[in-house]
């Protein structure tokens, strides 16, 4: 696959850029924050999506601004890929005042209300229901926007997520269920929670759309979606798609991984969605070695930006704690 | 489009009162807030065809159509979790749950996301949703559809919590209830749906945040909510007979306590008896008691005392759930303690 959604030629790898760059700002956001976490600035729960890039870029890539997006623990790349700041995820994770969630969140509880970003949660399968809410009430207001619920698989096993995908078939809700599958929910492989692992054949069972997509290839993960997109948005209700993809990475920071075998990370980081992409397009000729180093070197630079800012913020007062827990009035 | 944040309410011209039940009273209630505002909508199992499982919003499904009195299939925890992102979406959804003890399906939904996400997403969301639920015991329902837990909703920053106890009430709050930018919990007691009053014909929104006096008196402060307001008022009844004038207040709101109110009176009778259909250890009768140690302990003449259901599940047989519930003469015995 080398050409994107009927673009021109020249307009489509400078789009597969653009998509190599968000994947790339993920990621070395992430990178970073995991050194941030061993030198004790961030603390907390810290969990990385390093090597499930391609499923947070290429699904965000097919939104428009009015759509709704709700997601899990492990969501940074969503919220960055759905274009919140550096700064203030990064501000978040300190715990500072600037942060997103102005320190009351962390890295689990990144929301942005003006890019309709709605968390962030840290209860497995309790934002789905967040999300039947946000389409049922854009679709009694005949808005024509999709609410997309990023998941994973280990979802899958709670009620809430059964409940949730026969309400969005019943009421035909526009709803992108987007079901992270990378293969273990926390420490338990699919295949000792699931009895049945073929996640997009259940999920078809309560008669919507679902399909699986390599959720190593962002190009892939972005037709995917944009046709799931395109489907929910003519009025067809709600669409799955089960992107398959992998964590590089341990589950959280304190996860001695016991669980998996080296060699099988292994494999998996030989289609590492970052390496995919690069290779493709220097193939073609459309990445030289210097663009790819600048890009890099532009990341690092914003990433760098993010921390200095986030070390310089003030700290939320402790004298505030209690503000918001509800909501405040205007005098 | 009326919205319920102009604080408009339209008022028809008085004329006269009208005899109406609790759940008359509801149902009204729930008419206004769905004509007067199209950001309204009921939510919930067997809501609209069935007409509520305990009548509540018989007819609306005729008068505002299966998008706005919409039934749900039995998923409690998603059709809350919908109610809270429908209200984060703009709307003002009121989802019914047949009763507190189904709640526990949505518990998750109702604290983990409903309670936290002002706070947790530094003031940026909004969950303007109230839940309505049936509480109590007294029908002979057992265990799984009797007990009275909005004392456990109660201990939850982030909610309110509601409870009418009168005609009045059931017909007022829900507006206020909804026009709160905050999710607001309104507990209905099972046995005062049938229970009659009258209301002013022009009857309408109401405080949520005060407690009321429901009967002064000078000797006892007799605390109560929901269903134990009739038993406190009837044993204020017996009280007076004996020439024991008692005071008898109804929290209405159980999550924020109105302090200044329950002081202000205890503060006046010098004692009090707080009676809770909820259990003993650790409930909401405990908050009371502890609330009025710390605020009135120099104007206490003795002890708190307490009337609260047994610690048991609550059981089926008739002699056996009423043993468990609080009772009139065990709150007229606790006040005769207490005034000595």
């Amino acid at each position: 696959m080398t050409q994107t959604l009927d673009r021109e030629p020249a307009a489509d790898v400078r789009h597969r850029l653009d998509l190599l760059r968000e994947m790339v700002r993920i990621r070395l956001f992430e990178e970073r924050c995991v050194e941030l976490y061993s030198a004790a600035k961030i603390r907390g729960f810290l969990h990385v999506a390093i090597g499930e890039e391609a499923v947070a870029v290429g699904v965000n890539a097919v939104l428009d601004e009015g759509d709704a997006v709700v997601s899990t623990y492990r969501e940074h790349g969503h919220a960055i890929a759905r274009g919140m700041s550096m700064d203030s995820v990064m501000a978040e994770m300190y715990g500072k005042a600037t942060g997103c969630s102005r320190g009351r969140g962390g890295s689990m509880h990144l929301f942005d209300v003006g890019r309709r970003f709605y968390g962030g949660n840290a209860i497995v399968a309790g934002g789905l229901p967040l999300a039947i809410g946000l389409a049922l009430a854009d679709k009694m207001r005949m808005r024509p926007t999709v609410t997309v619920c990023f998941f994973g698989d280990g979802a899958f096993a709670e009620g809430e997520f059964h409940e949730c995908v026969n309400l969005a078939a019943l009421w035909r809700l526009p709803v992108l269920f987007a079901c992270e599958n990378n293969l273990y929910a926390m420490g338990t492989a699919i295949a000792r929670a699931q009895a049945e692992t073929d996640l997009a054949l259940r999920a078809a069972s309560y008669g919507i759309a679902a399909w699986p997509v390599d959720g190593m290839d962002v190009v892939a993960v972005e037709e995917a979606a944009d046709r799931a997109v395109d489907r929910i948005r003519a009025g067809g209700g709600p669409c799955f798609l089960e992107l398959r993809t992998y964590r590089f990475r341990a589950h959280s920071m304190y996860d001695p991984e016991r669980y998996r075998d080296k060699a099988e990370v292994a494999r998996w980081r030989e289609r590492d969605p970052i390496d995919l992409l690069t290779h493709q397009l220097t193939a073609e000729g459309g990445l030289s070695a210097e663009a790819r180093d600048a890009m890099a070197a532009e990341v690092t630079a914003e990433v760098d930006r993010a921390v200095a800012a986030a070390e310089a913020a003030p700290l939320e007062p402790a004298e505030d704690l209690e503000r918001f827990v509800y909501t405040e009035t205007e005098a | 489009m009326t919205t319920l944040s102009t604080g408009a309410t339209p008022v028809p011209a008085a004329t006269g009162t009208v005899e109406t039940t609790y759940r008359e009273a509801l149902r009204e209630a729930l008419r206004e807030a769905l004509r007067e505002d199209d950001r309204v909508f009921l939510m919930g199992e067997d809501v609209g065809m069935y007409g509520g499982c305990f009548a509540v919003s018989l007819g609306l499904l005729e008068e505002f159509g299966p998008e706005r009195v919409r039934d749900t299939p039995l998923s409690e925890s998603g059709f809350v979790g919908a109610g809270i992102g429908a209200a984060l979406a703009g709307l003002r959804p009121v989802v019914e749950i047949m009763t507190v003890n189904f709640s526990l399906l949505a518990l998750d939904q109702i604290l983990n996301n409903a309670a936290t996400l002002s706070h947790m997403s530094g003031g940026q969301l909004h969950v303007p949703l109230v839940i309505r639920m049936t509480t109590g015991a007294g029908r002979q329902l057992a265990a799984q559809h009797s007990h009275s837990l909005e004392g456990w909703y109660a201990h939850i920053p982030g909610i309110k919590v509601i409870a009418p106890a009168t005609v009045e009430d059931a017909r007022g709050m829900l507006w206020t209830a909804l026009e709160d930018p905050d999710p607001v919990l309104l507990f209905e007691h099972g046995t005062l749906y049938t229970m009659t009053g009258t209301l002013p014909r022009d009857a309408g929104h109401v405080d949520i945040t005060r407690a009321a006096v429901r009967r002064e008196g000078r000797d006892v402060t007799l605390v109560s909510y929901g269903g134990t307001l009739h038993k406190a008022l009837a044993a204020a009844d017996v009280l007076a007979g004996s020439g024991v004038a008692a005071e008898v207040l109804d929290l209405r709101s159980l999550r924020p306590l109105d302090d200044a109110t329950i002081a202000a009176s205890v503060r006046k009778t010098h004692r009090a008896v707080v009676v809770d259909e909820g259990w003993r250890s650790g409930g909401l009768s405990a908050e009371v008691s502890a609330r009025i140690t710390e605020q009135c302990f120099y104007d206490l003449d003795g002890p708190v005392e307490r009337v609260c259901s047994a610690e048991v599940p609550i059981p089926y047989a008739q002699h056996l759930e009423q043993a468990a519930l609080p009772q009139v003469d065990q709150v007229v015995a606790a006040a005769r303690r207490v005034v000595g």
